[in-house]
């Protein structure tokens, strides 16, 4: 079930308890029950909207920087990980393989204020080797969502 | 001026729903409960098989009975799936759309006054097609109460020496009846018994709710009896494609060929590329689909118990058939007043057979957001004929 749960919610997480009984022929008790547990085991970490800030007034750059990092002896990636993501600019830290260390998603207001913050907190950190910074020009299909265009229904009213 | 016309097809009445698509045409915010096609596009890695096939500049005909690689496919799909055996070199063609199986089945098969059993409510397509293949169609009235199933009882009572073809079209449009393996053991005998043949519409065999689809070509003796019809509209959400096929004794295929040669020639070559990545990959995309419909059709009777519509459980396709007996109107009169006073379409019963009088179509292809609303506007029109409101 919790399976079953998860793939509806995960695309939308505002659907009622109510029809998400309904559609999976289950208890409302019971779903909301396993929602719990889930959210208690950390299996579902929140609840997020999906915002395509192109389409409003405000001004956000987002960028990718690849950063190469030496693990230093007792602390591995995770501590050099957590020093990084405690910044609240970050928006995502993945531990990557391949050529460099971690994948960080940073967001900001302009591309100064981003270059600022590699410049001045990110690469200056004791075990940070090297930086790339790439800046995001456009979001097509963001958490399996293209943002591009609405789909409208074009099938015709009636058909047998 | 004589009369341009043959008096044979004038007499062939125009499908119901074409009647009802224009009133609904005209009306530009209705919201529509009445497509029989998937609200899924057709997966990317099939659409892009297709552009492939284009890209390579493959734009030619394909053989007739279509694509060499493609009927294998076809082969090894309804043996994995039915447990039925076929040669893809003899027993198996690509159509355009399973309407084309259809009507090239019916007119490889008849004789003039050849009777063919059509239970209904059912798809629009075999009365016609029957009586342009010279045949004479028996309609089998199937009911609520027996979950529109097809009885050896309602078989037996419509079998008469002329009769020589059976239309078996579960799962079911418009009512989502399926038959079970053991119900439909219980035609093949008779089938067998009265040597009949069968013309097995199974477009919707991958849109099963709870147990697996059983092909009667599958029962001892039945191969040798049964044009089994399948296609990619339903299943992979390919209808724009148009592209089906049949599987049948190569005695009846190589005669359905005959006419397809002439009439058709083949089925297009784009679809049929991207048909048979749809049959090599498409497992998971069916398996996702089918999950979704099941979600929405376990909705839709909820809603419709809720608001006192009554309504068998179906068990496949993408449709429910609830009965508007209590209202004391005629299903084009529900339906047109739906239309008009809440503005949501949905396809009278009487549109798939005399018999479908006092039901709807209602398809749940649709987002759940679409249905919500459209229920909702159902559900004041209801109160509103319950003197609730």
């Amino acid at each position: 079930m919790r399976e079953k749960i998860l793939a509806i919610i995960e695309k939308n997480s505002r659907i009622d308890l109510k029809d998400l009984a309904i559609l999976l022929g289950e208890n409302e008790a019971a779903i909301a029950n396993e929602i719990a547990d889930m959210e208690k085991e950390h299996i579902i970490c929140g609840y997020h909207t999906l915002i395509n800030w192109d389409n409003t007034s405000e001004e956000k750059v987002m960028a990718l920087i690849e950063v190469k990092v030496t693990p230093q002896r007792g602390m591995g990636f995770d501590k050099i990980a957590e020093r990084i993501y405690q910044y609240s600019e970050v928006n995502a830290v993945y531990l990557m393989s391949g050529a460099f260390d971690f994948t960080v998603f940073i967001e900001g207001k302009t591309m100064r204020q981003v270059a600022q913050f590699v410049s001045e907190k990110l690469s200056p950190m004791e075990s940070v080797l090297s930086t790339a910074t790439h800046f995001v020009l456009k979001k097509y299909k963001d958490h399996g969502t293209v943002l591009a265009e609405g789909t409208t229904d074009e099938r015709m009213l009636i058909t047998p | 001026m004589r009369n341009p016309l043959s008096d044979r097809i004038v007499e062939i009445q125009p499908s119901g729903i074409r009647k009802f698509f224009d009133i609904v045409s005209e009306m530009k915010d209705a919201i529509s409960l009445g497509v029989g096609e998937p609200d899924f596009d057709t997966p990317w890695h099939i659409r892009e098989e297709g552009i492939y096939s284009l890209e390579k500049g493959r734009t030619f005909y394909t053989s007739n009975a279509g694509l060499k690689e493609l009927k294998v496919e076809i082969c090894s799909y309804l043996s994995r799936r039915f447990e039925v055996t076929y040669d893809p070199d003899h027993e198996v063609m690509v159509t355009v759309g399973g309407s084309e199986a259809i009507d090239i089945a019916l007119r490889a098969m008849l004789d003039p006054g050849d009777e063919v059993l059509i239970p209904q409510p059912s798809y629009v397509s075999y009365v016609p097609c029957t009586i342009l293949a010279n045949g004479v169609p028996v309609i089998i009235d199937l009911e609520a109460k027996d979950q529109f199933k097809l009885t050896s009882e309602k078989l037996l009572e419509k079998i008469t020496p002329k009769t020589k073809v059976l239309v078996l079209p579960f799962p079911n449009n418009p009512t989502g009846a399926v038959m079970k393996a053991e119900e439909l053991e219980e035609i093949a005998k008779i089938v067998i018994e009265k040597d009949l043949f069968v013309i097995s519409d199974e477009i919707y065999a991958e849109l099963t709710y709870g147990s697996d689809h059983t092909t009667i070509a599958a029962f001892p003796g039945m191969k040798d009896r049964t044009v089994l019809i399948n296609g990619f509209s339903k299943s992979y959400a390919m209808t724009g494609w148009r592209l089906g096929y049949a599987a049948a004794p190569r005695v009846i295929l190589e005669q359905m060929l005959k006419i397809h040669q002439f009439a058709i020639m083949c089925a297009p070559t784009t679809s049929q590329y991207a048909a048979v990545a749809a049959l090599r990959d498409g497992d998971k995309d069916v398996q996702v689909m089918r999950e979704s419909y099941d979600q929405r059709r376990r909705y839709l009777i909820h809603a419709f118990k809720e608001m006192g519509l009554e309504c068998f459980e179906p068990h496949g396709a993408f449709y429910t058939f609830p009965s508007i007996k209590r209202f004391g109107m005629t299903s084009d009169e529900f339906a047109t007043r739906l239309l008009r006073e809440e503005k949501v379409a949905v396809v009278p019963g009487t549109a798939f057979g005399d018999c479908g009088e006092g039901y709807l179509r209602i398809s749940y292809a649709y987002s759940l957001k679409n249905l919500k609303e459209a229920l909702s506007r159902m559900d004041r029109f209801i109160k509103k004929l319950d003197g609730k409101a």
